[in-house]
This record gives C-alpha cells, sequence and structure tokens, in this order.
C-alpha cells in the first residue's frame, strides 16, 4: 500500500434521491441517502465502509461509480474529476473501476453463458474478440478458483459461492485498479464467505488492487481492511486504521456498533457488557436536525440538536463526527 | 431438571423430482425445563427441517415424516391428530420465524393476530383478549401499546414487527419457545435488542429455547448447549463452553475457524476455509457425509458413517478420526 498515492478521492459527496408523488410527479421530498461523506482510498489499500441497513453505504459506493448522478460534490479517480466527465470519457475509465454486488442470484443474467457473462466486458470495451475471449474467460476462471471447463455452463449450475466467483472474474476482466465489493459475502454461508474473503485477498496481493469493501459484518469487515469508515444515516462517524477503530473508537455509535457484535465465545460472552441502543434508524427522508446519531445517542446534548458536529481529525489519521469524541481520546 | 422433549431418531424426506431428499436422517436430543438449546448448522443442513418437523409444520406432500419419535408430555407429536396438535401448537410450543416481514398477514391489525392464539387456545373473549395483548406487547418494549393495536404490520419496523412475533409467540406463556434464525435479517444493533429481550423473558418466565441459527456468535452468548447439524446428522452436541473451547467435529473446527473474531489481538492472515460444498443427499449415505471435505479423512470413513460417539463428559461427536491426535478413534 502506497500512503501518499490516493487512488480515490471523494469530497463531500452528496446523493438525495426525490420523492415523486401525484398525477404530475412532483417532488414532494428528498431522501437524503447520503450527505455529505469525504474520504480517501490509497493505491493497493483496502477502506472498509460498514453500516447497518439503510445508512447509505451501497448507494455512496454506487455513486462514486457514477451509477447514479450525484446532487453535490466531487469524485476524484487519479487526477480526474468522475462528476464532471461523461459519454466516452466516462466510459473508458469505467475499464478501472468495477463492482461485485451483494446478491449473486440476481446479479448474473440466468439466460447467458458464463463465457458470455465474464467476456462481455472485454467485448464491449473492445478488448478482445472471439478465441481470444474464450482464452480469457477460461484464465480468469482459473484465477477464481473455477473449473475453466464450466465456460459453457450457466449460472443456475453453479451454487451460491460458484456464483459469487463468477462475479469477481467478471469484475477481473478488465484489468481495474478499484474494485467496490457491496457486500459481496452476506448471502453466502459461513464456511463459503472465508472462501470468498480468502480469494479477494489473493487476488488483491497478485494484481496491487484496491477495494472499497462495503459490508455490514462487523467482524469480516476487521479481518479484510486496512482502514474502516462508519456509516449512519447518510453520514460518515467514524474513520481511522482499523486497530483504531475497533480498539479505540472516538464516535459513541461506533462503541454501540462494536459491543453489539456477537464474539463466537461463551466465556467472553458472559462477562460483556452492551451498549444497547433504544429504538431505530430515523428516516433518512427526514433526518434529525443537527447530529444525525442523537435521538439514539446515550451521552447526547441539546448543542447535538443544534449543530451538526464537524468531522475532524482527533488524533492523527482518526476522524470522528462527534461534539464529545474528546472525551474518548 | 425435568425433561421437557425428547426428539429420537427423528427423519424427514422431500419427493423432489430429481429424487428423494434425504433432509433430517436420524436426530436425536432432549430438551430440559428452562434449558436453551442452540441448534448451529448452514443453510440445508436441516435444522429448520428438523423443529418444523417436530411441529408437523412441514408440507406434506412433498415433505414426509418417516420415522422417529418426538415426545412432549408423555405423548408423540408426530403420531397425534390434527385437532390434538392444534393446541400444543402456539399454546404450549410456539415459535418465532426468521422473516419478520412475511410472516405477518398484511391485512390483519396487530391487535387481531395477536389476540388469536388467546381466543383460540384459552377461550378468552375479545376484551379479555385485549389487555393480555397490551401486557404482552408492553413485555416486549412497544411503546403506546394500546393505540398500536389497529395499526397494520407495515406501520411497524423490522425490529418492532419481530418483537410483536415474540410476544404472540409468548402471549399463551408456552413451555417451549422455537425460534427459526429470529435475528438474521435485522441489523446488529436491533439484533442486540432482541436478544437482550429473550434472555430476559426466559429468565421471567422459566420456558426453554430451541433457537435455530447458523450465527456462532449468537448462540455463544445465549445458548446452555448445543448441536452442530450437517446434511440432516446432529455432528457433534455439548454444553456451549465445550465446544467453543475444544471443538472435536472437523466441521465445527472449519465453521468456528472461518470466523473472523472481533476481539482477537492480531489479524489473522488467511480464514481457514472449509473447501467444497455441503451436499444434497439423495440416498442415506454409507459413509461420512463430510468426508469429501474433511482433511482427517481416513479409509474407515469412506465405508461407514459415524454415528455420535461420547468424547467428553456429555460431549459427542461422529467422527472417526480423534482430531487432536489425527488416529482413529
Amino acid at each position: 500500500m502506497d500512503e501518499n498515492n490516493v487512488l480515490l478521492k471523494v469530497d463531500n459527496l452528496v446523493m438525495h434521491f426525490p420523492i415523486k408523488r401525484g398525477v404530475f410527479q412532483r417532488t414532494v421530498g428528498f431522501v437524503h441517502a447520503v450527505d455529505g461523506v469525504s474520504f480517501e482510498i490509497h493505491q493497493g489499500e483496502t477502506l472498509g465502509l460498514v453500516g447497518e441497513s439503510g445508512c447509505g453505504k451501497s448507494t455512496t459506493g454506487r455513486t462514486i461509480l457514477q451509477l447514479y448522478k450525484p446532487t453535490d460534490g466531487h469524485v476524484y479517480f487519479g487526477e480526474t474529476d468522475l462528476t464532471k466527465i461523461k459519454g466516452e470519457e466516462l466510459r473508458l475509465l469505467r475499464r478501472k473501476m468495477q463492482m461485485i454486488f451483494q446478491d449473486p442470484y440476481a446479479s448474473l443474467n440466468p439466460r447467458m453463458t458464463v463465457e458470455e457473462i465474464v467476456g462481455e466486458p472485454l467485448i464491449v470495451h473492445n478488448l478482445a474478440k472471439g478465441r481470444e475471449v474464450r482464452d480469457r474467460v477460461k484464465d480468469l476462471l482459473g484465477l477464481v478458483g473455477l473449473n475453466p471447463a464450466y465456460v459453457d455452463r450457466y449460472p443456475h449450475e453453479f451454487s451460491g459461492g460458484q456464483r459469487q466467483r463468477i462475479g469477481v472474474a467478471r469484475a477481473l476482466s478488465l484489468n481495474p485498479d478499484l474494485i467496490i465489493c457491496d457486500e459481496p459475502i452476506s448471502a453466502l454461508d459461513v464456511s463459503i464467505q472465508a472462501q470468498v474473503v480468502n480469494l479477494l485477498e489473493d487476488l488483491q496481493e497478485q494484481f496491487n488492487l484496491t477495494y472499497l469493501f462495503i459490508a455490514h459484518d462487523l467482524s469480516m469487515v476487521r479481518h479484510i481492511s486496512d482502514r474502516v469508515a462508519v456509516m449512519y444515516l447518510g453520514v460518515i462517524m467514524e474513520l481511522a486504521q482499523r486497530a483504531e477503530v475497533y480498539n479505540h473508537p472516538l464516535h459513541p455509535y461506533t462503541q454501540a456498533l462494536l459491543s453489539a457484535v456477537p464474539i463466537p465465545d461463551p466465556v467472553v460472552e458472559e462477562k460483556r457488557q452492551r451498549i444497547i441502543l433504544t429504538g431505530d434508524v430515523p428516516s433518512p427522508v427526514n433526518p434529525p436536525s443537527g447530529c444525525r446519531f442523537r435521538t439514539r445517542c446515550p451521552i447526547a446534548a441539546e448543542i447535538c440538536a443544534e449543530k451538526r458536529p464537524e468531522f475532524k481529525e482527533w488524533v492523527p489519521g482518526h476522524f470522528a463526527a462527534c461534539h464529545f469524541s474528546a472525551k474518548f481520546v | 431438571m425435568a425433561e421437557l422433549l425428547n426428539v429420537k431418531g427423528l427423519e424427514t424426506h422431500f419427493r423432489t423430482r430429481e429424487g428423494i431428499v434425504h433432509a433430517v436422517n436420524g436426530v436425536s436430543f432432549n430438551l430440559k425445563e428452562g434449558e436453551t438449546l442452540g441448534v448451529v448448522g448452514e443453510s440445508g443442513c436441516g435444522k429448520s427441517v428438523t423443529v418444523m418437523s417436530i411441529l408437523r409444520l412441514i408440507p406434506q406432500p412433498p415433505g414426509e415424516i418417516v420415522g422417529g419419535q418426538a415426545i412432549y408430555q408423555d405423548k408423540d407429536l408426530l403420531k397425534m391428530s390434527d385437532e390434538e396438535i392444534r393446541h400444543i401448537r402456539g399454546a404450549q410450543i410456539s415459535m418465532v420465524f426468521q422473516d419478520p416481514m412475511t410472516s405477518f398477514n398484511p391485512v390483519l391489525t396487530i391487535g387481531r393476530q395477536v389476540s388469536e392464539p388467546l381466543e383460540v387456545h384459552m377461550g378468552m373473549n375479545t376484551k379479555q383478549a385485549e389487555d393480555r395483548v397490551v401486557e404482552s406487547l408492553e413485555l416486549v418494549g412497544i411503546p403506546n401499546a394500546r393505540d398500536r393495536l389497529k395499526d397494520y404490520p407495515h406501520q411497524f419496523s423490522g425490529g418492532m414487527r419481530q418483537r410483536v412475533m415474540i410476544a404472540m409467540a409468548l402471549t399463551c406463556t408456552p413451555q417451549i419457545l422455537i425460534a427459526d434464525e429470529p435475528t438474521t435479517a435485522l441489523d446488529v444493533t436491533i439484533q442486540a435488542q432482541i436478544i437482550e429481550l429473550v434472555k430476559r423473558l426466559r429468565d421471567e418466565l422459566g420456558m426453554a429455547i430451541i433457537w435455530i441459527t447458523h450465527d456462532l456468535g449468537v448462540i455463544a452468548g445465549l445458548a446452555d448447549n448445543m448441536a452442530v447439524m450437517y446434511a440432516g446428522y446432529i455432528i457433534e452436541e455439548a454444553p456451549v463452553k465445550d465446544i467453543y473451547a475444544s471443538p472435536e467435529h472437523p466441521y465445527t473446527i472449519g465453521l468456528l475457524g472461518s470466523l473472523p473474531r472481533l476481539d482477537s489481538e492480531r489479524r489473522a492472515e488467511r480464514l481457514i476455509s472449509i473447501e467444497g460444498l455441503p451436499p444434497v443427499l439423495y440416498e442415506k449415505p454409507n459413509y461420512c457425509p463430510f468426508a469429501p471435505r474433511c482433511k482427517w479423512q481416513i479409509e474407515h470413513c469412506l465405508h461407514e458413517n459415524p454415528p455420535l460417539m461420547p468424547v467428553g463428559t456429555s460431549h459427542n461427536a461422529a467422527c472417526w478420526v480423534d482430531t487432536k491426535t489425527g488416529r482413529h478413534r
């Protein structure tokens, strides 16, 4: 990993989806899915993005790839601002950024063979044709641990873990620099999850890949990431080196989230003190004023309703958005 | 403690176009008063089919309970008339399902649905039932319970809906609560709330629980004893502390190894993955069903399916190999 070589820089990214009602599809409000998110990913690094369902982590991933047109903010890939380019220029850069999706059942076209699925990016980008495509697909299948003889099979002939490997092969086909992994293992069984995570780690080493690893499983994110960002209701609450986030969390949300994760050890579990949050995540249509977390926060005070906390660097490299993080430093 | 439920040699088959799938192949266990039994396994291992068979909730056909018994209060649940088992289901043994979205009737109010077991099993009139429902909803922590009786399931969040489901299961104060992956669809902070709630209710009401899950973390903090299932067999059973401290079966060892832990000090270089896939059994195997994925495999494993054998105090494992020494047992 190269600390100085920033591959992706996300600057104050905002994504609001309009809510339309009535015959004339008037906009009556906005879903504040992502509300001012900033971070950098270095070359060869894995940044874990964790949060509960509906916190905007997947939307962040998709908006980075310009699958949604962001409401505001910038996404710099190398020197280029992705929000400023379009058409052919964007299409060429997309080769360098690929995505692995959550659901291995829904993300592969059931009517296409493995060769067509994995080879399609090559054909679309005019990188190979005919025999070359087939050979390249066979190479890719070997890379992700599938038998190259499977090129003519259809997705339904594979198990969930194998399908996810096909998704990985497709993402690799264009030799990308950045892969956004959107919950790549949450639909898989425990023993299969480990297979796919090991594969992703091997490929990263082999091809110097950079990952944005989006997940809700905090133990797995801890295993795979170099740095971790914790998201809540469209905002990054905390961002730091992996060990810092897990051992010295500076945000009360991160603390509660970590304490809620069960540990597979009855002896440890017996002694653990949990911070049990009350209530549910508020609606992103009408998020709370000030700090987004204040409605469930055990240490919320008046200032939290009035002022949105700054995303501040409390310790070098350790950012948190809380008025009271100083307490935990 | 007195024995509450005694399941012996339970076997369930499903007729499919490809042949007869042997989903549960002779499962036996005991449940004592006030005990929490965790049943762990990956998808397709037969854990849900086991409990559904006990309550006779398996659709027949294609399902068929072909053998075994489930003795509850000196009677075999599997041989009862439909009328008799209806008096047990929901009243003395009740069940909480995985998906709080689909297990309610969307067009009936919550009040109506939760009061149904009271009216059916306890012969209460509407007014009595309503008071009792409000009581149970308050017990599981639904705010303003009385005002919410007229609400429909979609007006509750996922976590709240799972609370309502638990209230419904507990409203007749059953002796046994069967929970089939009740927190799998929920976020970790909500999962922690639900588990706290179940623990509290267990201590207050003194019921026994069968908790089915694939999450070894959840079980560690909740269960007294656990059974690990693979391919329709219980392959290891013991008090939770023993299993986590010294797992004996290669599959259990693999499962625990494939989990990254939130509290481990260093980043493990690689997760231990179990290569291959769980089998679908079209006939009863005369070999160990885990043998094809097992690195301890010896000759004997291919000729005879190992029964559960004692390996410690109330610790049984179905494996021909002593995994501590690598020798034949």
